[in-house]
């Protein structure tokens, strides 16, 4: 007697710590799941916060009226060809007059970015009064200097292990105490284009070829793609060849993405000529990519509109058409609009079919048509991350964080205009 | 009341153009649906004339039975390995074994999510934890490229030093894991679905006869929905298989055939892209392999997505 019920309460309790095992195991699958999550995003905001700062250095530069604009002409074409680079130097080896060989000159040279005379250049054009002074600027820092600045450099290790030297290191605690150097916000982060100086590199390129390629993707998917899941839902009548394109197009979802990169090279490069490297055939491939998502959403929502609003048309005499466009889309189209936006941000993170037809270029002007060469954020994102360069990690984490960014944002939107416009029926 | 010949016939004209109103519009809707079955005709089309064109320059058994892939063109005609080899057995090895690793990380943990959120989740914690599993399928895969190069790798390489083990940079493991991390969410939300379409009968049948919740999950719902797991199981073999930006990233480039995780491997995917990015000419064999190599990669991935499709599909009528 005793013994049935201690093997009853053993059996019990075995059972019992097995039910708990395997509800551990569903929380451990799903902790380890968010907790690659969590370190993913929290690794890259820690990486790519930085970006958004970027090093100055205060210099005073004599603009010899002499040199630049020797007429005192005023005329930008001429202070244009003036030799900056020589100006910027001349001004270094003033501040730091310690650095007297060649080698030293070139390390001195390197505090700030090769960019710098152009900035000045620009700046002496927009105001040719500062000709014949000594004016002081604001200039970029080199890379090495800003990676040491936000503490990605350390400065302990032996000199030949890291990029900025011990000279360097004089110069910039230099710089330091007398408040010459200092971080602000990087704008030209965000309103520039891409270029080899990693701090001098922006994303505002790759966010116009994006905005644009994704621009063409919408005009062409969003009207092909409502329409034909008007069609499917509201006029075919569930034959053969219905059923073979409603099988493509669950097919036609699932292809892999770069298979269509390989369509867009093939037929949109190759026999219709289109340019290669445009948003507009970015924007055609992203299309196709797209036009499943858009179809099964709007077909989804299509099929919540209650065949009651349908009758009521009918009943007051309208045709097939008219009840259709008048009364069951409008009623489909918050859905409708909510799967696009979410196909839309899909293609937004799309890399690998732009890779195919040749958007990946180094392209430094900012597009502004769809025919022009460009580049896409993901690619931008893609090309960052192969360079060496240490200063370029930062960028592409950065990078990363405004595409998540536009991400979230658009599906935000794609939410409220659910919870919003939804009707119930 | 009797119409007028003028009324009636006026009403008839515009029962004419109602008519052709609807024609026109109904063509028009015809035509959209079709350009879903154009892309994969012009898919398919495209894939096969560039096929064919490679198929003419390399024998089909030398591609797909060949043991070697060294696509280099040679830039002059006489010189040591100047035709190519393009045997796509080692891609293929390499992409197996890249996605085999995904799907050993993605299936446990995919589908333990799935039972929790499905059977013992509360509706709160439900409501919270799938929008951030969903959150982890809309990242973008350049994304987790980046990861995977940026920490995973290294991370692995270290730890694999000090236990002795000689990891490359750019194993299959790194980035077989990262995709697998990708794909659970795929594997949770699809196996949810089908854990969901267990009629609650089974369940309460099951208790009933004294079952504990984990006994009629394992012995009850499980079974029942083995054939829905399996489906959604292929369909994200098929999406590791044809995933691209984490193994350009992260897999290697030159192909070595082996099954060892800690080496280097290198993918069909991660080809297409390296011949087909940069200067190409469209008429040699390097350039045309890419296209072979699409082709290999549509028909493995369709077949997958047919069958996996098929089972959900036959799987939902059976408690429907």
């Amino acid at each position: 007697m005793t013994d049935t019920v201690n093997i009853l309460a053993t059996a019990g309790s075995s059972r019992h710590s097995a039910e708990r095992r395997f509800r551990i195991y569903g929380t451990i699958a799903i902790a380890i799941s968010l907790g690659f999550l969590a370190v993913m995003v929290a690794s890259i905001a820690m990486r790519g916060t930085g970006a958004f700062q970027q090093s100055f250095v205060d210099i005073a530069i004599e603009l010899p009226a002499n040199k630049i604009d020797p007429k005192g002409t005023g005329d930008p074409t001429v202070i244009k060809k003036s030799r900056f680079g020589s100006l910027l130097k001349k001004a270094l080896r003033e501040r730091f007059p310690e650095a007297k060989s060649r080698k030293e000159k070139k390390q001195l040279y390197k505090l700030i970015s090769s960019t710098a005379e152009y900035s000045v250049r620009d700046a002496v054009v927009a105001n040719p009064s500062l000709v014949g002074t000594t004016a002081t600027f604001s200039v970029r820092a080199s890379s090495d200097v800003d990676m040491f600045l936000k503490g990605n450099i350390d400065a302990t290790l032996d000199e030949s292990q890291r990029r900025v030297s011990d000279l360097q290191l004089g110069w910039i605690e230099d710089l330091q105490s007398k408040g010459q150097i200092e971080k602000r916000f990087n704008s030209q982060f965000f309103s520039g284009g891409d270029s080899r100086e990693p701090e001098q590199a922006g994303i505002l390129g790759a966010v116009m070829g994006s905005a644009l390629s994704l621009l063409v993707c919408f005009l062409l998917s969003f009207p092909i793609g409502v329409l034909a899941a008007v069609y499917l839902e509201e006029f075919a009548h569930k034959g053969r060849v219905n059923r073979l394109i409603e099988v493509n197009i669950n097919n036609l979802a699932a292809v892999p993405s770069i298979v269509f990169g390989l369509l867009g090279l093939a037929i949109f490069l190759n026999v219709f000529g289109l340019p290669r490297s445009t948003p507009l055939v970015g924007g055609m491939v992203l299309a196709l990519m797209t036009l499943p998502t858009i179809i099964i959403a709007s077909r989804a929502s299509l099929r919540a509109v209650p065949p009651s609003i349908r009758e009521a048309a009918f009943g007051l005499g309208a045709s097939k058409v008219q009840a259709t466009f008048h009364h069951v889309v409008p009623l489909a189209m918050p859905g409708m609009l909510t799967g696009s936006i979410i196909g839309m941000a899909q293609a937004l993170g799309e890399t690998a079919p732009l890779l195919m037809i040749g958007m990946v270029a180094f392209i430094v002007d900012i597009p502004g048509g769809v025919t022009e060469a460009a580049t896409a954020l993901p690619v931008q994102i893609f090309l960052w991350a192969d360079s060496p360069e240490r200063g370029f990690l930062e960028k592409t984490s950065a990078a990363i964080m405004v595409l998540l960014g536009f991400l979230i944002a658009m599906n935000l939107i794609a939410i409220i205009l659910r919870r919003k416009l939804e009707v119930r029926w | 009341m009797p119409l007028s010949d003028a009324t009636s016939i006026s009403i008839i004209r515009r029962g004419n153009r109602g008519r052709n109103v609807d024609l026109i519009v109904r063509s028009v809707l015809i035509i959209c649906a079709l350009v879903a079955v154009a892309t994969t005709i012009g898919i398919v089309a495209s894939l096969l004339t560039e096929s064919f064109r490679f198929f003419q320059k390399i024998s089909i058994f030398d591609f797909l039975f060949g043991l070697e892939w060294s696509p280099q063109t040679a830039l002059r005609a006489d010189q040591v390995g100047a035709s190519g080899a393009f045997g796509a057995i080692p891609l293929i090895v390499g992409t197996l074994l890249i996605s085999a690793i995904a799907m050993i990380i993605a299936t446990p943990l995919g589908l333990m999510s799935a039972i929790y959120l499905a059977e013992y989740a509360s509706e709160t914690s439900r409501g919270i934890i799938k929008p951030l599993l969903e959150l982890l399928a809309g990242i973008p895969t350049v994304v987790y490229g980046f990861f995977a190069a940026l920490i995973v790798a290294p991370m692995l390489r270290n730890g694999g030093e000090e236990l002795g083990f000689a990891i490359s940079s750019e194993s299959a493991l790194a980035a077989g894991a990262t995709m697998g991390v990708m794909i659970i969410p795929l594997v949770s939300s699809l196996s949810d679905d089908v854990i969901n379409a267990v009629p609650q009968s089974l369940r309460d049948a099951s208790y009933g006869l004294g079952a504990t919740q984990a006994e009629t999950i394992k012995q009850v719902i499980l079974p029942a929905a083995i054939p829905g797991i399996a489906g959604s199981l292929l369909l994200a073999t098929s999406r590791a298989i044809g995933e691209t930006m984490i193994v350009v990233m992260a897999a290697g480039l030159a192909a070595k055939l082996t099954l060892n995780p800690l080496e280097a491997v290198t993918t069909v995917t991660v080809q297409i892209v390296t011949l087909l990015t940069g200067d190409q000419e469209f008429d040699s064999a390097k350039t045309l392999s890419a296209f072979a190599l699409g082709l290999l990669l549509f028909v493995i991935t369709l077949i997958l997505n047919v069958f996996a499709l098929r089972i959900v599909d036959k799987y939902k009528e059976q408690y429907d």
